[in-house]
């Protein structure tokens, strides 16, 4: 692989480098993001079969495991239908931009040490940036239909990702008070060591607002209203199909792995081990369990998407009043209350950070 | 400096570019017959009664009216937040005070009613 790197360099002109390395990054990177995706899937279906005694997918492939692609197969060969009543050029914009700021937003997360796209100094007020984008993909695509329900989903969805994004915002002014730094890179550094450095403790009301309002960003259960079956069909996407949904739908996975690799990386200290720094490992054969590898983040990650399908089996889904309640009267008080807390810690010098 | 940003601008192009490959490949293989009732916007099998772009709740309105001040908010604790362990003790209840006069906007909303929803 070097070797082919090095001639590859060596053919290529110089300038051209700063271009070419990172475009195969983000192949590399988007290829993984979209077969995590189809997996993702076929994961979801298979532990809400089990959660409710069923076998779920087993066709397509061996055990199933093909299922994703059928699907993917099937939904590029249906038509794309644009209702005549709609705006046609908005109608085709939505999806993408729901797309973009889900994929994009992965520039500037690391997976380990070094694998990082663009390792700028403004990481998390860029990934605040992105996630608020996709409000607009939401937004315009249930404008655009023209179509009751869509208009509805759109309405409900753009309030309740706004109401929660706040309380969001919060918890990342949390974690960047801890980490002391906007890279997230140097905020996984600041969390090394094992299990009981990482910011999941002096965080932990921070920590569970961030991936409670993630699972309400993302439009998931139970906090799915934008999207409730039972009331308004499909919500926002209900006049897309084909292609123009299969792109709402890889977004919204997406997104999922993106939230599930954020309260990774901000609580649960990305990729260092578990034993790290531990005294009964040291010196034996299982020394190697303390090593920082990307394989500890692909635990964690799993470990958050699995919580996401278990939610979804086990709650009945959320009233909208009850959503809004718990976003603005819950949840943004604590994270103030808890923001204040931590300025008291820093004060009295209690808690992991240091003042210099 | 801004060296490091051009990677975002080529993912930001890639995920574009990726976008308009899976809506061309919709279009290009998804081919069928487009009636009237088929491009009619779903509404339950009726024909639709009237446009939807129809007046909502201006609560929705003030939603976004009180995200744009908190969300104001989070962006100015940002840079306070990373610099915190440089700016000392004034730094920390200069913001400390900053935040009261926000939590007491918060309490007035609350008190008036403009989070309820019934």
């Amino acid at each position: 692989m070097d070797e082919f790197l090095t001639i590859l360099f060596d053919f290529l002109p110089p300038e051209s480098i700063r271009f070419v390395v990172p475009f195969m990054k983000i192949i590399i990177l988007l290829v993984a993001l979209i077969l995590g995706a189809a997996f993702l899937v076929f994961f979801e279906r298979k532990v809400i079969a089990f959660m409710h005694q069923r076998i779920g997918p087993n066709r397509v492939g061996p055990k199933g495991w093909f299922q994703s692609f059928a699907d993917v197969i099937k939904l590029f060969i249906k038509e794309v239908i644009v209702p005549s009543n709609a705006d046609r050029f908005l109608f085709l914009t939505a999806p993408l931009l729901s797309l973009i700021p889900a994929l994009a937003a992965w520039a500037v997360i690391p997976l380990n040490e070094t694998f990082i796209i663009a390792d700028i100094d403004a990481g998390i007020l860029y990934l605040l940036a992105l996630t608020s984008f996709s409000v607009y993909g939401v937004i315009l695509a249930g404008w655009a239909s023209n179509s009751k329900y869509a208009f509805l989903g759109a309405m409900r969805s753009a309030a309740q990702m706004v109401a929660y994004e706040i309380a969001m915002g919060f918890a990342l002014v949390g974690v960047l008070m801890a980490g002391g730094s906007l890279n997230l890179g140097d905020i996984v550094a600041a969390q090394s060591g094992g299990i009981l450095h990482w910011f999941w403790i002096p965080l932990f009301p921070l920590f569970f607002v961030y991936f409670i309002s993630g699972i309400a960003e993302t439009n998931r259960h139970p906090f799915d209203v934008a999207e409730g079956e039972s009331e308004i069909v499909a919500g926002f996407h209900v006049e897309y199909s084909g292609a123009a949904f299969a792109i709402f739908f890889l977004a919204e996975y997406v997104n999922m792995l993106l939230i599930a690799t954020l309260t990774s990386i901000m609580f649960l200290g990305g990729w260092e081990s578990f034993f790290a720094g531990s005294n009964y490992l040291m010196n034996t054969s299982l020394e190697f369990l303390m090593e920082p590898s990307i394989l500890w983040l692909a635990v964690k990650v799993s470990f958050f998407l699995f919580t996401f399908f278990w939610l979804r089996a086990s709650f009945p889904r959320y009233r909208y009043d009850q959503i809004m309640k718990l976003g603005w009267k819950v949840l943004i008080p604590i994270t103030i209350i808890w923001i204040g807390v931590e300025g008291v810690m820093f004060l009295a010098n209690v808690g992991p950070w240091k003042v210099a | 400096m801004l060296e490091n940003y051009l990677p975002i601008l080529i993912f930001l192009s890639v995920a574009l570019a990726l976008g308009l490959l899976m809506l061309s490949l919709g279009f290009l293989f998804g081919r069928g017959s487009k009636t009237e009732a088929k491009l009619s916007p779903y509404e339950c099998g009726f024909d639709p009664f009237e446009d939807a772009r129809i007046p909502f709740d201006v609560r929705y309105y003030l939603v976004a009216i009180l995200f744009i001040i908190f969300d104001l908010e989070i962006a100015f604790l940002f840079p306070w937040a990373v610099s915190l362990n440089k700016i000392g003790i004034a730094g920390i209840m200069a913001m400390g005070i900053f935040l009261l006069v926000l939590v007491i906007g918060f309490i007035y909303e609350w008190k008036k009613g403009a989070l309820e929803w019934d």
